[in-house]
């Protein structure tokens, strides 16, 4: 510790001897490590704020939704899930909690007071709460009674109610959704935009009204989700639940199925693979340059080996071992680096925020520490790595040439 | 103290092989005051540089202290350096960024020295050449005297067995040559073995001792008569 403690206050007193030089052989790693940490606290910034958007769908919610080719709509042979497939989930699949089934209704526009909106109209029950992750901020949520008794209730976003230039406090008031009145019951928290779609220009009424209402179209669409209690088990929950659907919508053995049963998270999975390769193709880059920064150390570093050759003579004849002289010169090289390192990472959060305020609505910078420890720790070791060379250079001379090296 | 036996020491100069010492036997004792002395390519320089460790023999034995050091390694031969050998070298030899009072602890460094420890003998060592008071001046801010008594601070502070300097006063006027020979001087009246390698004269009779170096052997071992204190 003593001798490391020493070879450290060398390696700093001979950086501070050479400061322009010192800074500008790191230069190649500070730019470098700038670059990284700017784009991934921008690229961070913007997976966090979509993740923590998506986090409301939990990871153990499974979706079942029909699937159509694109023949399907020419033909107009559209693939619907039918009520039954909803009460085989709910009745014949082990290990599923909390089916939600959410009709899509076609109903198109909302009227209050001669105003009109046209919010997306969806049928659910009391548990499409857990699974849309949605809450009553006034008044309340869908009930299981709503659905029994088939009330004519509605909860709406918080758009819709400014739209129609409905009261602060909505609850109580009429509204008109296609040819039925509906009283409003709650009002739904206020969600933000996703992608620059609006969370909050929808209403919600009870799944059984809206199946009734439905009945008079043609199609339903309509999706099903539904947790798995056990979250190890939903491999196999899913593919019970394949199975009975199967089963139930009579596809013939062999053939493909005409529905899907998604993970809940799946488009955050998505997206974390798009940021996940966009931050290795960085990690590539950033490797580049940094080992372009570290042939540069190397480079002076060996140099500056040449130039102390004879303090290195000097110290070999004070006894200082091989080991000692290559420790002092390795740990320049690395100090050299991770100075560059650690300077490039203030810097790269700098242009990280500066960069996501420019950008309007964009969400705001942000990096994991353990990506800054991560860049420091790699800077240092580039440092280490191409000081090998150098340092051995330098604990290799003889002590006799070294010393009457002029 | 000084135990050489049949020391001989050839380099490989491209295709030509030099002999730079040609058999040497030598004895030196405990507190002896030798000075070397020889024409440059007499082979002075490369038996020192053995002297100091800083070099192995091709053949013979050299026995220091009892030990003989022909076939240690290298990392083995530096410690033997840090604790048993204190260079003085005509250039000094100084670390140019480091203050005197670092440069004395420099040595104490590598024998693993707690700092406090080191700096407490630097700074006897200082005082002792008569530079207790300028502890925290670097080299550029020193004359060439004071440089080099920080080198003999620097020699003496791990108390070595040997002082071994090189032309100490080749870089030196007359007069602070003179002094650092009195600092040698006192230095061998405490006890110390000093060995002087030089081509001045008036340095060598300073020394009790003169050991002539030519063609690689030594030609001439003589007693000096005792110098008035």
């Amino acid at each position: 510790m003593n001798v490391l403690g020493e070879a450290f206050r060398a390696a700093l007193a001979s950086l501070n001897a050479h400061r322009l030089r010192s800074f500008l052989t790191t230069l190649g790693i500070l730019i470098g490590t700038m670059a990284v940490i700017a784009v991934v606290s921008v690229l961070q910034g913007f997976s966090e704020s979509i993740s923590s958007q998506f986090s409301d769908l939990g990871s153990n919610t499974l979706t079942l939704e029909a699937v159509n080719e694109q023949e399907n709509f020419r033909s107009g042979q559209i693939n619907t899930l039918s009520f039954a497939d909803v009460e085989v989930l709910r009745y014949k699949v082990s290990g599923i909690s909390r089916v939600a089934p959410i009709i899509s209704t076609p109903l198109r526009g909302a009227s209050y007071k001669g105003r009109n909106a046209t919010p997306q109209v969806l049928g659910a029950t009391e548990e499409s709460q857990y699974v849309l992750n949605v809450d009553a901020s006034v008044g309340r949520y869908i009930t299981s009674s709503d659905d029994k008794g088939g009330r004519r209730v509605v909860v709406i976003g918080t758009e819709v109610r400014d739209e129609l230039k409905m009261p602060e406090n909505p609850v109580g008031e009429f509204l008109l959704l296609g040819n039925e009145w509906f009283r409003v019951v709650g009002l739904l928290e206020k969600r933000g935009e996703i992608f620059g779609f609006s969370q909050d220009n929808r209403v919600i009424i009870p799944f059984s009204v809206a199946r009734s209402l439905t009945g008079i179209f043609d199609r339903t669409f309509m999706e099903v989700s539904f947790t798995v209690t056990d979250l190890t088990q939903i491999a196999q929950v899913r593919e019970r639940a394949i199975r009975a659907v199967r089963t139930n919508r009579r596809i013939a053995p062999g053939k493909d199925d005409d529905f899907e049963i998604k993970a809940a998270d799946s488009f955050v999975k998505q997206f974390e693979q798009i940021t996940a390769t966009a931050t290795a193709v960085l990690a590539g880059i950033v490797g580049i340059s940094l080992l372009v920064g570290g042939i540069g150390i190397m480079n002076i570093m060996l140099v500056s080996v040449t130039e102390r050759t004879r303090e290195i003579g000097i110290l070999k004849a004070l006894g200082a071992t091989r080991r000692d002289i290559l420790v002092q010169f390795l740990l320049e090289a690395a100090l050299l680096s991770l100075l560059g390192g650690i300077i490039g990472i203030v810097l790269g959060l700098l242009a990280g925020m500066g960069i996501a305020s420019l950008i309007p609505n964009f969400p705001p910078a942000h990096v994991p520490v353990w990506i800054m420890l991560a860049a420091a720790g790699f800077s240092a070791l580039v440092g280490v790595v191409f000081g090998i060379a150098p340092a051995s250079k330098a604990a290799g001379l003889d002590p006799i040439e070294a010393l009457r090296y002029e | 103290m000084i135990e050489l036996r049949g020391i001989v020491k050839r380099y490989v100069l491209g295709e030509e092989t030099v002999l730079a010492l040609a058999g040497v036997d030598l004895h030196i004792g405990r507190n002896e005051y030798v000075a070397l002395i020889g024409p440059s390519g007499s082979g002075k320089s490369t038996l020192m540089n053995l002297l100091g460790c800083l070099d192995s023999p091709s053949e013979g034995h050299y026995i220091l202290n009892g030990r003989d050091t022909s076939s240690l390694s290298e990392d083995e031969l530096a410690a033997v350096r840090n604790r048993e050998i204190g260079f003085v070298f005509q250039s000094f030899h100084l670390l140019p960024r480091q203050t005197a009072l670092q440069n004395v602890m420099q040595p104490l460094v590598y024998r693993r020295m707690l700092p406090a420890e080191r700096r407490k003998l630097a700074i006897e060592a200082l005082t002792k050449v008569g530079l207790g008071d300028r502890l925290d001046h670097r080299p550029n801010q020193l004359s060439g005297g004071q440089r080099q008594r920080v080198a003999v601070a620097r020699a003496l502070v791990g108390q070595p067995s040997i002082l071994l300097a090189d032309e100490p006063t080749g870089n030196l006027d007359s007069r602070t040559s003179a002094e650092i020979m009195a600092l040698f001087d006192a230095l061998h009246a405490q006890g110390q073995t000093v060995i002087v390698v030089t081509h001045e004269p008036d340095i060598a009779a300073h020394c009790r001792r003169t050991i002539r170096v030519f063609d690689g052997r030594i030609v001439e071992d003589t007693q000096n008569p005792a110098r008035a204190a």
